[in-house]
């Protein structure tokens, strides 16, 4: 009996300071069922008429659509660079060898602190990116104040950070590859895209997969970035969820209706984790047939 | 011939993409080092000065930037201490047994990392201004739990799935405790991934900053949030702002560079074992 118990006596500890984040979350659950916000301290109960209002605000679906445009856009991008980097560091070179050393520093920068200095370097009039592109006739780019530019200007951001968390996935996968298909794909003759596509892509896939899930999670509830590089704007052209959730919630105080914005948004992003971890399940038996 | 064009036109997209990687931080170093007067005349070439710096640390222009410093090394270790005190454990009896629910915890440890920062903040920001804990150390360390908690069970779980449980089983037999096997076994063994994950773990709640914008405001506030506070301003000083995004990521870095090996091993674990 003490042996049957001992794993939960060792994991209580966790679990309380894991409920120290879930009373705040139910309570937050709880909340939204109010009209609670500062004009009202005494809340009535609303029931549901938060998610209501939610739905059928436009603003909800701008920055939805916003959201999914940056996260898919990052997600997008992390991937093909940092599989093609991934893969150039592969090859082993010296210069490969020396670059791969560097290659984490800008991860471990805080994203927000990323942001300030793109924000520094994208100034439209004194910023180095524009001083450096005006011997091509581009010095007057309004990076961050027009709404596409914004939005390709944050995305630009994420990329930045997040590249090399792909590829050090990515090249823990290369490196974790069994030799012989290589080989025998070599003794055949086979070309370098024909490996590329019928070996290494397959095999890699699970890892990569893997990569692409956390930074599409991850996008999907983006707040720092925006926070510093735009703030939103200009007008509505990057407010993610997240930072539309801080406005509503801190910024105008309607501490209701902004966490049912966040709720939403947990929702979406747990079904988007369902689905994506079955469909990783199905990657990696495919995988598994190909390796074998 | 044609695999040394090959060779060069990969070499080359490489430093092309590093150029890319670095040159943002090195544009900093530069921007940091400008007098106030050259900021915006000419862009490489300036006398260089350490004002910038020194204005950022001698709590000039009012904000006490060295205090946001102190603060983000109080919260960080102080998070990242008590996930290892609660974390260990939970990790060490998730890899050894399986029980029933094992799983089922352990996702909802890691789920947390896919939250969204502001659904719990709101709840807790009202919370915390009732029981007294807003912009207050204890008020931080408890929230990057969130950030440390499930990144150290998750990666020392794995560490602990390594190693073979018949190590402990043989000190069992030589008369040891369950908990003496335990610490003079298993937890010497696994010291190198405790060192990885603890540093990988200061680095992500040294970088937060959803928690400490929304829960601190002057007391607790961290370097973070801190270092968007010389934007402000008419003018703004974007000397000072590089200096003080400089020093703000000095000890990342830091870490990353003198155990970049362990990060990577960290980072791949966390995310490919899982």
């Amino acid at each position: 009996m003490r042996l049957a118990l001992r794993p939960y006596f060792l994991i209580v500890p966790a679990l309380l300071l894991t409920c120290g984040i879930l009373y705040p979350f139910g309570l937050g659950l709880y909340y939204t069922l109010f009209d609670f916000s500062a004009s009202k301290p005494q809340p009535d109960m609303v029931r549901f008429e938060n998610y209501s209002t939610v739905f059928t605000q436009e603003a909800f679906w701008n920055s939805a659509w916003v959201t999914v445009l940056y996260a898919v856009g990052a997600a997008f991008v992390e991937t093909v660079l940092g599989v093609a980097v991934a893969l150039l560091l592969h090859r082993s070179t010296l210069l490969g060898r020396v670059l791969e050393k560097i290659l984490i520093l800008p991860l471990m920068i805080a994203p927000v602190i990323a942001a300030i200095i793109w924000k520094l370097m994208l100034q439209p009039s004194v910023g180095v990116v524009n001083y450096l592109l005006r011997p091509f006739g581009l010095g007057g780019v309004q990076w961050t104040d027009t709404p596409t530019g914004a939005l390709l200007s944050s995305i630009a951001v994420d990329v930045w950070v997040y590249t090399p968390f792909v590829a050090i996935l990515a090249l823990a996968g290369l490196r974790s590859l069994p030799t012989s298909p290589f080989e025998a794909a070599a003794v055949d003759g086979a070309g370098w895209w024909y490996t590329f596509r019928r070996l290494t892509l397959p095999m890699l896939w699970p890892y990569v997969l893997v990569a692409v899930i956390f930074r599409f999670m991850d996008s999907l509830k983006v707040f720092d970035i925006i926070y510093a590089l735009t703030e939103g704007g200009p007008g509505d052209s990057t407010v993610v969820l997240q930072i539309r959730a801080y406005l509503e919630a801190i910024r105008f105080q309607r501490y209701s209706f902004g966490i049912s914005y966040t709720i939403v948004l947990w929702a979406v992003v747990y079904l988007a984790a369902m689905v994506l971890v079955k469909h990783l399940g199905k990657i990696q038996r495919k995988a598994a047939e190909v390796t074998s | 011939m044609r695999k040394r064009l090959v060779g060069w036109v990969c070499d080359t997209a490489l430093i092309l993409y590093f150029v890319f990687a670095l040159f943002p931080i090195a544009w900093m170093v530069i921007l940091s080092l400008k007098p106030t007067d050259q900021l915006f005349s000419t862009y490489f070439s300036f006398s260089p000065t350490l004002d910038g710096y020194r204005t950022v640390l001698g709590d000039s222009e009012g904000i006490p930037f060295v205090r946001f410093f102190v603060n983000s090394l109080v919260v960080s270790v102080g998070a990242v201490a008590l996930s290892l005190v609660v974390g260990l454990p939970a990790a060490y009896a998730s890899a050894r047994w399986r029980f029933k629910g094992s799983e089922n915890l352990m996702f909802t440890l890691l789920s947390f990392r896919f939250a969204p920062e502001l659904t719990v903040i709101i709840p807790l920001f009202v919370l915390y201004q009732k029981l007294g804990l807003f912009d207050t150390y204890v008020g931080m360390v408890w929230v990057l739990q969130l950030v440390t908690l499930p990144l150290i069970v998750w990666i020392m779980r794995s560490y602990f799935a390594d190693l073979t449980p018949e190590l402990e089983q043989a000190a069992l037999l030589d008369g040891y405790t369950r908990k003496q096997a335990f610490f003079r076994v298993a937890l010497p063994l696994v010291k190198p991934g405790i060192a990885a994950v603890s540093l990988l773990a200061f680095i992500f709640a040294w970088n937060n900053f959803v928690f400490p914008l929304i829960l601190t405001s002057n007391e607790a506030q961290t370097v973070t949030v801190g270092a968007l506070s010389f934007l402000g301003g008419d003018r703004p000083k974007y000397n000072l702002t590089a200096a003080a995004a400089l020093v703000s990521v000095v000890p990342p870095l830091l870490l990353a560079l003198t155990i970049q090996r362990y990060l990577v091993r960290g980072l791949s674990f966390g995310a490919v074992k899982s």
